[in-house]
Formats: structure tokens, sequence, C-alpha cells
């Protein structure tokens, strides 16, 4: 890190709609995968991939669970893509209180991807390896990020915070949390 | 604890509203598996033969098969077993889909229905909670609506329906059970539905399935995918399209329409054409799927995607599969956009897409003969295709003409007379068949026509090829890489069999060898009906990627049973031996087993004969086709005996006539 910056590993997966055929055995292998022991089990309702599918309109999504947000969206878009209307839920990978995909059955506690991590680990996200029709396809790289604070955006938080409760209350608080931090 | 299934069933009495979930016997399962083994199992125990389809006493029972829900490929069955309005005997249809898979993650192995609803209901089954609901606001939707419908009202866009249209709800006695891409189409399992007046049936399962051992399970599916890929890449050379590569077939994905258009008969199962396939109609066909449709679909956990959605012009997108993209295109000479136009209504409305093209063709040729007159279709087009909507319209409703039809051609034929019988040709045990007429008998598929208590040469044949190979080469090639014979004997079997000559058809195979060869077949069919697996990716096709060498390992593995090649090879010869018992105290008898009269212009009695003594004797059967003593105490079928001797089975030739008026009582309307 002596450049100031620091890298880490980015793993896309790349979801070609067209050739999804809607045979769900990436959930059904997220779900094994992620039993204990592993495949002990499957359940697609646990899974962390889902494939949205409206037979009768063409639209068949693999949508990978992200994190949990506890709010849902007050508005939604329709994303119209040649000719054909996608609601915003079936790209939507949000755990979301709107929706009972992406939450453990027995617990309803949030289920989130973790691309299958797992020691030795995989070539391959098991949805990946299991989807024989090329819809989900794996890669992954290195990427260099600036490990510098935006001191810029720091200031215009602080800032609003001081205007908002005045300067004495805002340093009050900081060494609360600061001692609290040192515990 | 039990592995790959649930060990409960979900037992509904429909007349009293009552819900119950059952345990299960694992010793029943250790011996007749899952779906149709254990489903024959409860028909015979729970179904005397006195109970008339449309009883309430008959039972509709929808079984998952054993491994459905596993990571199996392709392992997502659904058979439904019941008594037919039709052939009066046992009927047993299969769907694939996703709905046995979802009712195995509910926590069932199976529903079971009993009894009639007083009002048209649906069953709402999630996990724990099962609710028997008003379904009258349902009454007249269309099957695939009707899901559409149930998903939208429950707000559950993952429950899986399998549901009736029109046809079922009125009794249609070729009336099927739409589910997704899937149906369950024959002998008449919607009519016994819309009879119990369930409407649907929905499901959304959030349980787990367990595996005994996952380890050694999952190795055996990479294997089993591997070969798929294998399979995919390498199209076995010398047989038709849709026998070259895998799937239910892939009639979705292939344009080659040649063999089924030249060597199927159009119409009634009448008329060849033989040089109906030309690059024009070629180019035409090709470029109406194309249009028509969407994309390639799949069953549960499978890569063939073997369905397809289909969007005909100005009517609602349905999803198809298999040959009834052909039966309605052939029985009304007309073309491929109007075939895939008219099995969306089809679909919809809910009928078996090889009975109901032949029903509508049957009343046609009534009519060019005069037996029919222009009063009984007061009001139908001219042209052929309009003639079929009319028809379809027609029975679905059963209206004027179509109450008659709708009984199938057997009993229509029955109740027109006047020489109406003589047009009712294509049926086996009362059944309408493919549309099949050909030259010189084959002994193999005169024991599979004769035999097949499943009706349909499709769910019997597969594992052998139905023809010779004209050289010598080509054959051993063939025989090379065939390790899923259960015996070295089939490949000598095929290498020695010619087109001409001592050893070509009718005389060769041998009638010992014809034994061997649909023994085998019949019973690869019948491990997929008991695992749910879908004869896709295994008995309907030569070198499949499950066999009889790699089946007792899924179940060892899966189930946690000690399951090897004879242990097996003993519970499906119980199960079997099971369907024909039942069919056997309905009065099935010797007489009952022949394929239609002019399925083959050539005959040899006397060979037939033969074959159908040696082939019983094989079996274990008696000369009336009947399970011996000594057979059903080899297989712990002890209860069968005892029974046949109460009812005094063994005396009864099948001399006395028949049932003889259809089951049904009266239109419901």
């Amino acid at each position: 890190m002596k450049d100031g910056t620091k890298s880490r590993i980015i793993k896309r997966i790349t979801v070609n709609l067209e050739k999804c055929i809607g045979c769900r055995a990436c959930e059904m292998a997220c779900s094994g995968f992620h039993a204990v022991p592993k495949f002990s089990s499957t359940n697609p309702a646990r899974s962390r991939i889902r494939v949205v599918v409206e037979d009768r309109k063409d639209i068949y999504i693999p949508i990978r669970a992200a994190g949990y947000t506890p709010s849902e969206c007050e508005s939604r878009n329709t994303y119209s893509i040649k000719d054909k209307n996608y609601p915003e839920c079936g790209l939507c990978n949000a755990s979301c209180p709107s929706r009972e995909l992406f939450r453990e059955p027995d617990s309803g506690l949030p289920l989130k991807c973790d691309m299958c991590e797992s020691v030795p680990p995989l070539d391959e996200p098991m949805c990946v390896q299991v989807c024989r029709c090329g819809v989900l396809t794996y890669d992954e790289w290195e990427e260099r990020r600036d490990d510098q604070v935006n001191r810029e955006q720091m200031e215009i938080g602080l800032q609003s915070l001081v205007n908002r409760y005045g300067v004495e209350k805002v340093m009050e608080r900081i060494e609360q949390f600061s001692r609290n931090v040192k515990r | 604890m039990r592995f790959a299934e649930t060990g409960y069933n979900l037992e509904i009495d429909l007349t009293r509203g009552n819900i119950e979930r059952v345990a299960t016997a694992p010793e029943d399962s250790a011996l007749y598996l899952g779906g149709l083994g254990t489903n024959a199992k409860i028909m015979w125990e729970r179904v005397p033969p006195e109970v008339d389809a449309f009883s309430p006493d008959n039972l509709l029972v929808f079984g998952t098969g054993l491994l459905c829900g596993t990571p199996a490929i392709g392992c997502n069955r659904t058979i439904v077993t019941t008594i037919s309005p039709q052939t009066q005997l046992l009927a047993f249809s299969m769907m694939g889909g996703f709905w046995a898979p979802e009712l195995k993650y509910a926590g069932y192995d199976k529903v079971i229905l009993r009894g009639k609803s007083p009002g048209l209901v649906y069953v709402w089954i999630k996990d724990d909670k099962v609710e028997i609901r008003d379904a009258s606001h349902l009454k007249g939707k269309g099957a695939v609506e009707t899901a559409k419908l149930l998903c939208e009202e429950l707000k559950e866009p993952k429950a899986q329906v399998a549901a009736i249209g029109m046809a079922g709800e009125n009794r249609v006695y070729f009336a099927s059970i739409e589910q997704s891409r899937s149906s369950a189409s024959r002998g008449g399992l919607g009519a016994v539905m819309g009879d119990k007046g369930v409407k649907a049936i929905v499901v959304r399962g959030t349980k787990d399935i367990h595996l005994a051992r996952p380890a050694e399970f999952m190795h055996l599916c990479d294997e089993v995918m591997d070969y798929i890929k294998f399979r995919g890449e390498n199209p076995i050379p010398g047989v038709i399209p849709i026998l070259a590569v895998l799937g239910s077939p892939q009639e979705m994905a292939i344009h080659d329409e040649k063999w089924h258009t030249e060597n199927f008969m159009w119409g009634n199962a009448r008329v060849r054409r033989k040089d109906f396939w030309s690059e024009e109609i070629a180019r035409e066909w090709t470029r109406t799927m194309e249009e028509m449709r969407g994309r390639l679909i799949s069953c549960y956990n499978c890569p063939m995607h073997c369905g397809a959605t289909i969007s005909p012009p100005g009517k609602p997108t349905y999803m198809m599969k298999c040959f009834s993209k052909l039966t309605y295109t052939m029985a009304a000479f007309s073309d491929l956009a109007f075939g895939l136009g008219i099995a969306q209504s089809a679909t919809e409305y809910g009928v078996d897409g090889y009975s109901a093209p032949q029903v509508m063709a049957f009343a046609l040729e009534l009519l060019e003969a005069g037996i029919l007159t222009e009063n009984d279709f007061p009001g139908m087009p001219e042209d052929s295709e309009g003639r079929f909507y009319w028809l379809l319209d027609h029975i679905v409703r059963r209206e004027g003409i179509g109450d008659i039809l709708a009984n199938g051609t057997y009993w229509a034929a029955g109740q027109i007379g006047k020489g109406a019988e003589k047009y009712a040709h294509n049926n086996i045990k009362k059944q309408e068949q493919l549309p099949l007429k050909l030259s010189m008998l084959n002994p193999v598929y005169f024991l599979m026509y004769c035999t097949g208590e499943k009706l349909n040469i499709t769910q019997i044949e597969g594992q052998f090829p139905q023809a010779a190979f004209p050289a010598r080469e080509d054959r051993e090639a063939f025989v090379k890489d065939w390790f899923q014979v259960p015996d070295e004997k089939f490949k000598q079997y095929f290498l020695d069999w010619e087109v001409r000559g001592e050893k070509s058809i009718p005389s060769y195979p041998t009638p010992e060898m014809c034994c061997d060869i649909v023994d085998w077949q019949e019973r690869m069919h019948y491990i997929d009906d008991a695992l749910g697996m879908c004869a896709g990716l295994s008995s309907f096709h030569l070198k499949a990627p499950y066999h009889i060498h790699n089946y007792p390992k899924f179940i060892s593995s899966g189930t946690g049973f000690d399951m090897d090649e004879a242990t097996l090879t003993k519970a499906a010869k119980r199960y079997r031996t099971l369907v024909r018992a039942i069919n056997t105290r309905r009065g099935m008898r010797r007489k009952d087993e022949k394929p239609p009269a002019d399925h083959w212009k050539k005959r040899f009695p006397e060979l037939e004969k033969e074959l159908l003594d040696t082939y019983y004797t094989f079996k274990g059967w008696n000369e009336q086709g009947i399970p011996t003593e000594e057979t059903l105490r080899d297989l712990g079928l002890d209860y069968v005996y005892e029974e046949f001797l109460k009812r005094g089975v063994y005396s009864d030739n099948g001399a006395a006539p028949s049932q003889a008026g259809p089951a049904m009582t009266g239109k419901e309307v």
C-alpha cells in the first residue's frame, strides 16, 4: 500500500437473459451448496439466487441476493427493453419488505449471496457451474483503488451536522464516540 | 428421518372437506419405490373393481417420484393415477414441469383426492397450511389462464398449479390436467378431477429435501451431466432426428418433420402422404415455427429445454412440448400454423393431444360416410380448420354431437351405431393411439402394443433400436459404446438383426429375444415412473444418461435404501405386476391385448399367438395374462393372490361381455 492504493478482487457474474430456459438448476445448486454438510439437503426457497419467471411475457431473470434493506421503494420503474417490459423488482437484487425472496424460510432472516466462498475456493460459484445454457458466466479481476479519505466529502457532512446541532454538541458526541471505540 | 422422500401424504376428502397429513410406511418405499409404484399400491388397496371412474370412491392420486426434489437432473415428474372413464382400467399419466418438486418442498410425497366436492373448488397447499377454497369464479376458465389467475389471487408468483380447463369440468373422457409446459393427458385424468369438483391444486413449498449420502449422489449427478453433454455433441447416426438426440423429445427445436409427416397417418389415422415433405413445406413450417416460437424452455432442473413458448397471431401465449405440434395439423390435413394455433385452445380447454384430434377427424369421417348428417353439425363451417375449431368447442362444452364425441371414439361409435364402430379403428383397450399404419408386423412392437398398460407406445419403447441397421459395420459401431444394456446378449441381438432375409422381421428377433427386449424397455419406463424421471433423459432414448447400472446407486445414495440391479429389477417387476393385477381384477384379459386390427397389413396369427404365449410365460402370467400364484408369491404380492382366489379371477376367462355403456351419468351443466 505504499502508493496509497489498496487492491481487491472484483467478482462478476454476467447474466444473459436471452439464454435462460427457466430450469432453476441454479436455485437447486445454491441451496444444496449452502446446506451443512454440503448438498445434504436442497430447498430452492433457501437459495440466494432466484429466477424471476413470467412465462407468458417471456421474462426469465436470475437475480442474486444482495444486501438487506429495511425500506421498500416508494416508486418503481418499468424498464422497456426491445418491446419487453421488465418490472424493476425483477431486476433488483435487494432483500426487502416488499417481497418474500431472499429470506430464510425458517427464520425470515435475509439471505445474501457470498459467491460461494469456501475452503478450498471454487473455480466458479455453484450457480454458474450448473448453468448449462450459458446464461451465467463468471469472471474476476483485481482492482486498485485510492486509499485516501476524501476530505472534501467528510467536510460537507460535518458542516451539515454543525449547522443543525451546533459545533459544541457535535464535538461532545464525537468525544463520547471515540471513548466508546477505544474501549 | 426419511431421505429423498418426505414420508407424508396429503389425504383430502372432498365430500366432507376433511384434510389429513398421513405418515407413510418406509417399508412400502423400499418395496414399491415412489410415484407409480406406491400409487399402484394405494389404488389396489383402496379402489375395488366395482368402483367406477366417476364414483366418489374413485381416487385421484398425484404422486411425486421418489427422487423428485433432489438434485437428480430432470427428475421432476408427477405421476397421476385414477380409474379411467374411457378404458375403465387404471390410468396413469405423468407430467413434467415444476409441480412435483414443489410438492416435495411443501412436505408431501402425494396428494390423494377422494369423494366429490359439492361445488367447484381449488386446493391451496402452502407448506403445513392446506385449504379447500371456492373456485366458482374460475368456472369455464382455461387451464393456463387459471394458473395465472390463482398465482395473482394468492400473491404467490412461485406457486405451481395443476389445473383443468373446460374439458375436465365437463368430464370429457380425454380431458387432461395441465401444468406449466406439461400435462398429464392420457386416460381422462382431467375428467375425474372435474368430476371431483377440483379446478386446480396450487402448491408452494419452502422445506428441505434430504439426501442420505450427498457426496456420492452429487458425483452421480455430475456423471449424468457430463454424459448429457457428450450425447449433445455426438448425435446417434442412422436414426430419425428426434431419436438422435436426448429430450422428451426435441419437437420444438427440430424442424425436419419428414419422418412424422410421411410415416404417420393423416386424418382419422388413415391417409399416408408418402411424398408430403418438400423443400417448400420445410421452409414454410420453419418460418411458422420461428415466427410463433418465443424461447425454448425446460422443466425443473433439466438442461434439455424440450418446451417452448408459442404465440400464435391474435391468441395468448402458451407453452408446448412434444408431439401435439403435429397431431392437430395432420388430423385436419392442414399446416403447422393451424396446428400451433388450435393447440392454444386445446391447451386452455385441457384435452389430450393424441385423442382429441382423432376424435374430431373421426366425426368428420362419419359425416362423409353419411352415418352422421349435416343436421348433427348445425352451423359448422365448410373449411377443415373451421370445422376443427367448431368440433373442439362443442366437445369441451358437451354440446350437441359434442356430448357424444366427448366420450372418445370407442364409446361414441357405440352410441352412434349404424356401423360407426368401423371408424373407431385406431384404439387399444378403448383408447385412441398414435396414427401409425405399417406394412410388416414387428414382433417387438406387437408385444408392446398388446401388453403395454400405459396404452401409449412412446411410454414403453425406447432403449432398443426400432429397426435393424442395413450395414453390419454401422451395427458394430452402434454397439461399441452401448454400455446401457443390462446384458451383453442385447448387443448380439442387434448385431444379427438384418433388414432382409432369415434374420429379419417378423421372425427375428425370435419370440424369446422379443421377450428380453420388451421387458428391458418396459422396466426402464416403470423405473422412471416410480422415480419421477423424465423419459426424455432415460427410457425413451437409445443410450440414455440414466440406465439400469446407475439407477441403483442413485436410489441408494439418495434414499439410503440398500439397492442393487437385482433388487431394483425386482421392485419394478413388483409394481408392474401390481398394475396388471389392478387391471386383471377389473376384467382385463387376453382378448383385450391386441393392437388395432389395421396397424399392420401383413399379420401372422400363429406367430402372434406364439409371441404372446411366450411373453406371458416369461412374465410369469398365465395364458389369460393373469399373474400366477408363483409369480405373486415370489414378489411378496401374496395379498394379490388371496384376493384373486377370493374373487375367482383365475376361472374367469373374460368371456363375459365388458361393461355395456360409458361411465358418464349425464351432463353436469
